[in-house]
């Protein structure tokens, strides 16, 4: 460095971010309230676009059919696909119908819902590998009371009724337990 | 000071992607749109992520219409094993500055930079309204088009451009693009008719303005051997500088814009001849400000593809600046180049890179 | 090649609230700004290059606010750079500084990291639905909560751990007079009572949401020593700094114990020379937003073999007056303005090294390590700081 500008020493204090005493302005504006909140609504609207894999993905679960997606390098499936394999960031084309079966990797109990589609709490939110799948998907289970839900139990979609299917999540309502022996909780690794 | 603009360190650009830019890509999302990008900057050269020191990319919420849109791209990178990685809520330009500034650093040798921008799903000149003040400037929801001709007004006004250089600029513009297969615009009526046209916000036609587009861009960049063994003629980094002025647009003269002049000067623009210029003016009149700022003379060729009047996809316009130059200079068309990005209303926040061959 | 040596000679950070009211958007910043050039002996006009960082800009509801903040922040005519690698930006916003100087492009650069979440819902400009991807209704604390339970499970820690962590981040902030949350009263009876919230995450487990700054002046070597010379505080000279992320999900990855954690930590001890991060580092500052985030990170950062990590949190090991005090300042747990957290854990551990960090001061604390993580548990930045020079 060349530059041997030498550093201005300040008296202390001076550039410190003074205590504001607002008395002063409230005298000068004759008692008024300083404004603390300026309240500005902005609404913007977008149009998403869900993506190519994402738009198949959408459209089976309105068949109750579950699409994940195959990465040709490594022969993951991928559910819900994004299109992208993340571990070879090649496109995933091949679509794989998987399984409407799987086992509880973890969850957590939910008190305090967020969302219009929250269910009543407290509910069980779980991640879910299904069956020749290598990452899990969300859903809540029900059916079972939550404080039975446990780490590599079986669980397969309760779909909403034919009228109510769409191209969307909601086709799936929860996930309810089913009568098969529980996982080993270690085989679930890597695969939250 | 040491380094500087400068850097100690020879830096190139040797790979350069780009996708084709359009007014809205409603297939793909973000994450295939650029996948592809990246993939064939990185094919091209015969390189995969694990030759790639740091990565660093540019794209902004607001866009997308999403908190966190850039967490679900770096599956376009493919993360895994985990890689030295940073994000700017920024044109990719400054994404390039960042990767550039880590390889001066000695953290990398080699950098992977993209960037990319849909427009699309949100209305373009409502969502930048969002890029001001917020409590003077956003209350009024100025749309970026009508505080572009307040600015347009004053250069008139002040004798610095003619609507008719306008839209000169506007016809050089999308006519040059006409051999750019990517460009969006890619054809001009004469400028005569372009001035039978009405006003979009006075004294900005529609033509004075750039399009709205969905585009990415990747480069990659290398230093040393790496830039050896992947470009036979890489696009050396000579300097690279950005500045900011302020944002208050009462308090500032808004027929210059000092940070490009600054910058420019900075990066070493007028060190030597200019063979190739491309500048990242979203609307005609701040072509002219930013030639002017330059220096740029008739030696100098502007805008050979077209610039951000042929295909504006935000977040991105500003690294294919980068990208077009270097392309010029890789392909032996150019030996000096200087490339421009722009950031916020106004040409208030701008980069320069001057790129050799030698 | 090795860049050239930087170190932090300013500091300064906001009173941190829920909502900061009494200042403009620009005015929180500068609060902190002013006192970080207070600390180092220097103006605005001293300063080469701004770097700022800040979480979504939705929290906000401004877009890319720098243009807007360029005046306030003295970066007119400057470079002015803006970081966002989500959770993470405030300690990748202070590595980027940090380059700058390591590259010789700036002397003295003033390093900035925010969030106003007052100004918007918090919850919802974190995590607004998006049509057709899958909702986890649950908020964030839903989103890792099943990670802490994998966690539990895998090491079989006793369930009060959380709680003990909790206690004790709060308890140290009594010490700080920055903090957002100060609760005089709180007991470890108080943190098992309090209102469950994402099962095993208790409310008083759960970081809060803050309005708050940071800033940071960081200096070339030559700099570095005319500002400490000045102020009469030793420059935290920065030893390592990293950078790693990894994709939000993929085959193989392990959210309990991310790999691009235990990279960039390995990358930041091979800089600074650390072979037994134990031994070798003081005091930490790390991002623990829930409770049981310490124990987890403990054994991601190699201070603690795998499933171990809740045995130094058990034995008070991470209390300040244990042999590595974690969290000395109260952590994310006491003071939570999204974008600034980072830099905050990064500043608390400068300040160890410096000397000032006041009530909260660990004595003799010469290498202190400051961590950040942010997205998914997948961008990591680490760095770590020593009042000795290499």
């Amino acid at each position: 460095m060349s530059d041997d500008r030498t550093i201005t020493p300040l008296p202390t204090g001076l550039w410190s971010q003074p205590t504001v005493d607002t008395s002063a302005v409230a005298d000068a504006l004759d008692g008024t309230e300083t404004v603390q909140r300026v309240r500005q609504p902005a609404s913007i609207r977008y149009d998403f676009v869900p993506g190519v894999a994402t738009t198949r993905f959408l459209k089976g679960l309105a068949n109750k059919q579950i699409f994940g997606e195959r990465d040709p390098l490594t022969g993951d499936v991928y559910v819900p696909p994004r299109g992208v394999c993340p571990v070879s960031a090649q496109p995933t084309t091949e679509q794989v119908e998987l399984s409407h079966k799987g086992s509880v990797s973890s969850f957590c109990v939910v008190h305090i819902g967020f969302g219009t589609n929250a269910p009543p709490t407290p509910f069980c939110s779980a991640l879910i590998l299904l069956d020749g799948a290598v990452i899990s998907l969300y859903g809540p289970i029900q059916e079972i009371p939550y404080d039975q839900v446990r780490i590599g139990m079986r669980v397969e979609a309760v779909w909403a009724d034919d009228a109510d299917l769409s191209p969307s999540f909601e086709s799936i309502k929860w996930w309810r337990p089913i009568d098969e022996p529980d996982v080993a909780a270690e085989t679930l690794k890597g695969h939250m | 000071m040491a380094g500087g603009s400068a850097g100690s360190r020879d830096v190139a650009i040797v790979s350069v992607a780009q996708s084709t830019h359009e007014r809205a890509k409603v297939a793909t999302n973000e994450v295939e749109l650029i996948q592809p990008v990246i993939q064939q900057a990185l094919e091209q050269i015969g390189a995969t992520i694990a030759d790639i020191g740091f990565v660093c990319s540019g794209s902004t919420d607001y866009l997308a219409g999403q908190a966190f849109s850039f967490v679900m791209t770096l599956d376009a990178v493919g993360a895994w094993p985990p890689i030295a990685e940073s994000h700017v809520e920024m044109d990719g330009a400054w994404a390039l500055y960042e990767a550039w500034v880590k390889i001066q650093a000695g953290h990398a040798d080699t950098a992977l930079v993209f960037s990319y921008g849909k427009s699309s799903p949100g209305d373009l000149p409502n969502v930048l309204s969002r890029q001001l003040d917020p409590y003077y400037y956003q209350p009024l929801w100025p749309s970026s088009v009508g505080l572009a001709g307040i600015q347009a007004r004053a250069m008139i006004d002040g004798g610095a451009i003619t609507e008719r250089r306008m839209a000169e600029i506007a016809y050089a513009s999308r006519t040059a693009a006409a051999n750019n297969p990517f460009a969006q615009l890619r054809s001009s009526a004469a400028v005569d008719d372009l001035l039978a046209e009405p006003y979009l916000s006075d004294p900005l036609r529609r033509h004075d303005c750039a399009p709205i587009s969905d585009g990415g861009v990747a480069v990659v960049l290398a230093t040393g051997d790496a830039a050896a063994r992947w470009a036979d003629r890489p696009a050396w980094i000579r300097g690279i500088d950005h500045r900011v002025d302020g944002h208050n647009f009462g308090a500032r003269d808004l027929t210059v814009a000092p940070s490009a002049a600054l910058a420019g000067q900075r990066a070493g623009v007028g060190d030597d001849k200019v063979d190739v210029a491309e500048l990242h003016a979203p609307f005609t009149h701040q072509h002219q400000m930013l030639v002017d700022a330059f220096g740029l003379g008739d030696g100098t060729d502007v805008n050979p593809s077209g610039g951000a009047l042929a295909a504006n996809p935000m977040m991105a316009a500003g690294l294919l600046r980068l990208g077009e130059v270097a392309g010029r200079i890789m392909s032996g068309a150019a030996d000096r180049g200087v490339a421009h990005a722009t950031s916020g209303h106004l040409l208030q926040q701008n980069l320069v890179a001057v790129l050799e061959g030698a | 090649m090795a860049g050239q040596l930087a170190g932090v000679v300013g500091i300064g950070q906001t009173r941190h609230a829920a909502i900061r009211g009494d200042v403009s958007v620009a005015g929180l910043i500068r609060e902190a700004v002013f006192r970080a050039l207070d600390d180092a002996h220097m103006t605005m006009a001293d300063i080469d290059a701004v770097v700022i960082g800040k979480a979504p800009d939705f929290f906000e509801g401004m877009m890319m606010p720098e243009t807007y903040l360029a005046d306030a922040i003295g970066a007119v005519g400057k470079p002015l750079l803006r970081v966002h690698t989500a959770g993470s930006v405030g300690g990748s916003t202070a590595i980027v500084a940090t380059s700058h100087v390591e590259a010789g492009v700036a002397e003295r650069v003033l390093t900035i990291a925010w969030e106003q979440q007052s100004c918007s819902e918090a919850m919802w400009a974190l995590s607004f639905p998006i049509p057709f991807q899958q909702q986890l209704v649950a908020g964030a604390g839903g989103y890792f909560a099943p990670f802490i339970r994998e966690y539990m499970r895998r090491s079989g820690a006793p369930e009060d751990i959380g709680i003990l962590v909790a206690l004790k981040d709060r308890l140290n902030a009594l010490k700080n007079p920055y903090a957002h949350l100060h609760e005089p009263d709180i007991t470890y009876d108080s943190v098992k009572e309090s209102f469950m919230l994402w099962e095993p995450i208790r409310y008083s487990e759960t970081c809060p949401s803050s309005d708050g700054a940071i800033a940071m002046v960081i200096a070339g070597e030559q700099a570095a020593e005319a500002s400490a010379a000045a102020s009469g505080n030793r420059p935290a000279w920065i030893r390592g700094t990293s950078m790693r992320s990894e994709p939000a999900m993929a085959n193989g990855r392990d959210q309990v114990s991310p790999q691009a954690g235990k990279d960039c930590a390995a990358d930041v001890y091979r800089q600074a020379g650390i072979t037994d991060p134990r031994g070798q580092i003081d005091v930490v500052e790390m991002y623990v937003p829930f409770s049981w985030y310490e124990p987890m990170w403990l054994e991601n950062l190699g201070f603690a073999p795998e499933g171990e990590g809740w045995r130094l949190t058990e034995q008070g090991v991470t209390q300040m007056d244990g042999d590595l005090p974690v969290n000395c300042s109260g952590g994310v747990l006491s003071t939570n303005p999204i974008g600034a957290s980072g830099m905050l854990r990064f500043g608390e551990a400068a300040m160890q090294v410096r000397g000032t960090a006041g009530d909260h001061q660990i004595d003799g604390a010469r290498t202190a390590l400051g961590q950040a993580y942010g997205g998914a548990a997948q961008f990591f930045a680490t760095w770590v700081v020593s009042a000795d020079k290499p």
